[in-house]
């Protein structure tokens, strides 16, 4: 397989730094709404695994389909989902991006194909094996790529996914998000095989590793899987190695895990490495500074739009249930 | 006038929407090569070939889920689970998917799914090869929930079904798959209810595979006076509550008969909302009769001892007709 080379310039290195910086500071001001009550149930944030859905969707076109798990609002928005909408649908409003109903967990935005967002474990990857057969028998050229993590790979839809798409020879891009922890549970208490990307391997599938603290590297694998499969040779599957720098949700104590480890960890943020890197291209604080201060005031603004937007009307509870002015 | 086996039925109604629209394909175990766990695809794999006739790996959840996953990108699936027995295995992707896509993506995502088990007891295939749970899923908004009874719902719900663009899963019971009967035109919606045969004593409510033996039981009773007003569910979920009513109003009386349990059985769903709706209506407590509660075993006296039979249905209607309101001899 030929080394992909992939347009390193400046340029895009800033887009890819003010996309990571952009959902760092949204799931923080998030974990502040959440302590203010504003947003409730549950939250799953994404802080620490920026460089996995910033890397992974810059290597996408618009016509590919994207699924999620709950913890998915980093790829939202680096999918292109309106940070109006997204923080909406979490204030439970009806300008929601899923109209208010769904909350943190179940975002959804079919004009950027963003198929939510789902709240069990493993259970988008068998929506993506029909996504994906359903752009093959159409003849489409769209790829499918599915998020899930570590623990994902456990549950028997991960085997049955990963076989179906090999057997049947699907557009279809697995990427595994190894933050080394199913919600408490390490790693080495969860898999027997450590590697994942090894259990994909074992299904046929075309299986990487990459280091998924780093953008440029996630971008890089991910264009060459998906090259691979226009190229007709069969699904993808890329384990990115990450970590989560909060908890698992809101309401995780971390007893599972020490300091020291989350610190080693934040050592090798991936905002953090890009910015020093790009700090030999002329890269200074105060554009830093520039970056943050646009991605707050985004921010801000999508607050004072899910402040003043309405809640559905109660009498509408029963809508959406089935398709509404058919038969 | 044509006549068809049940069998023959669906495989005509699948014929027809192969036919009809490209973007129907038939998913399941054996489908293909083996033509059918009960020969219903018999000879589609070599009309329609292997794309469309797909043969999927021992995976339910993954192949139910990706039925979900197909319809959602613009493909009409039809997903066979071989039987209701196995589809426990693609619970979570019918309930917290094919469910609730459209509710949670509010209103965003149409999931124009097709599902057909077979399913219920009666050929000593013993506790886990026995199920009726239609009533379980008839519990869940967003689906629905078709029983095809006659050779002519065979033939033709399948094709309602595939237009409606909501979940929908059809139930075929085992034993109805050799029956033969004439194939009338359809007239009735997906979802209302068919009397069967019209009586002035009692309404017997029953679906799937339970009315063969109900119409036989109703003959039977009409040779001792007793008529009883047959009505076809048809559609579980959602019920088809006017027609129940129309017939209560002539009858007083209700007899359910579900092969399922009774405890939290769909008999109960339909007593609840009798007692809710129709109380004023009924001259006698509902009366039902299921399965009993055991799982269903394998020697043919204990399992017909379980099930429903028509000496039980004759027996619950004689015991019905007899029962008098209070301050009446």
């Amino acid at each position: 397989m030929n080394e992909t080379k992939l347009h390193v310039t400046r340029d895009h290195l800033l887009q890819l730094l003010s996309a990571m910086i952009r959902i760092r500071r949204f799931e923080e001001r998030c974990a502040e709404l959440y302590q203010q009550e504003k947003i409730r149930g549950f939250l799953h944030l994404y802080c620490g695994e920026e460089a996995v859905a910033v890397g992974v969707m810059a290597a996408l076109g618009p016509e590919d389909a994207v699924l999620s798990t709950y913890r998915e609002h980093g790829h939202a928005l680096a999918r292109g989902v309106s940070m109006n909408a997204i923080l909406s649908e979490m204030y439970g409003k009806q300008s929601g991006c899923s109209g208010g109903r769904g909350g943190s967990m179940h975002l959804f935005d079919i004009t950027h194909r963003f198929y939510g967002g789902n709240a069990i474990v493993a259970g988008g990857l068998p929506l993506a094996v029909g996504l994906a057969l359903a752009d093959k028998m159409q003849g489409r050229t769209a790829i499918t790529v599915c998020f899930f993590g570590d623990g994902a790979t456990s549950e028997g839809e991960f085997a049955e996914s990963l076989n179906l798409a090999k057997q049947w020879d699907l557009p279809l891009l697995f990427i595994c998000e190894n933050n080394l922890y199913a919600m408490g549970t390490a790693l080495h208490y969860e898999s027997g095989e450590p590697k994942l990307h090894l259990k994909a391997a074992a299904y046929g599938l075309t299986a990487q590793e990459v280091d998924g603290m780093n953008v440029v590297a996630v971008e890089a694998a991910a264009t060459q899987a998906c090259q691979a499969i226009k190229a007709g040779l069969g699904p993808q599957f890329i384990e990115c190695l990450t970590y989560r720098f909060r908890g698992h949700s809101m309401f995780d104590a971390q007893l599972y895990r020490d300091n020291l480890e989350v610190e080693q960890w934040k050592a090798r943020c991936p905002i953090s490495q890009l910015s020093h890197w790009l700090q030999s291209y002329q890269l200074t604080q105060s554009d830093i500074a520039a970056i943050e201060h646009n991605v707050d005031e985004e921010i801000a603004a999508a607050e004072a739009q899910a402040e003043a937007a309405e809640l559905e009307p109660i009498e509408q509870l029963l809508r959406h249930v089935y398709t509404e002015g058919a038969s | 006038m044509i006549e068809l086996s049940y069998r023959e039925a669906i495989r005509e109604a699948l014929r027809e929407a192969l036919l009809d629209d490209p973007r129907v394909l038939l998913m399941g175990e054996d489908v293909g090569h083996y033509g059918g766990c009960y020969a219903v695809s018999k000879g589609l794999l070599a009309e329609f070939g292997p794309e469309r006739i797909r043969d999927t790996p021992l995976s339910e959840s993954g192949f139910v889920g990706a039925g979900i996953g197909a319809a959602l990108g613009g493909l009409r699936p039809i997903v066979e689970v071989m039987t209701v027995n196995f589809s426990l295995l693609a619970l979570d992707q019918i309930v917290n998917n094919a469910a609730t896509l459209r509710h949670m993506s509010g209103g965003q995502l149409s999931v124009p799914l097709v599902i057909r088990m077979a399913y219920g007891a009666g050929r000593q295939l013993a506790a886990q090869h026995s199920h009726s749970f239609e009533g379980w899923y008839a519990h869940i908004p967003g689906i629905k929930v078709l029983c095809p009874a006659t050779v002519t719902d065979a033939r033709f719900m399948l094709a309602q079904a595939l237009a409606d663009p909501d979940p929908v899963i059809l139930f075929e019971h085992v034993m109805l798959y050799n029956r033969q009967e004439v194939v009338d035109a359809p007239t009735l919606t997906m979802e209302q209810a068919a009397v069967r045969r019209s009586g002035r004593d009692l309404t017997l409510i029953t679906w799937g595979g339970n009315l063969p033996k109900s119409m036989e039981a109703a003959e039977q009773l009409a040779q001792e006076g007793i008529e009883v007003e047959v009505l076809d569910l048809r559609c579980l979920r959602p019920l088809d509550k006017p027609t129940l009513f129309t017939s209560l109003k002539k009858t007083h009386r209700a007899l359910i008969v579900d092969e399922s349990w009774r405890q939290g059985g769909m008999s109960a769903e339909i007593a609840a909302t009798l007692t809710e709706e129709a109380f004023w209506l009924l001259d006698a407590p509902i009366t039902r009769v299921c399965s009993a509660e055991v799982p269903i075993p394998y020697p043919a006296h204990l399992e017909q001892a379980a099930l429903p039979s028509v000496e039980k249905i004759i027996a619950a209607a004689r015991a019905l007709q007899g029962l008098q309101p209070r301050g009446q001899p």
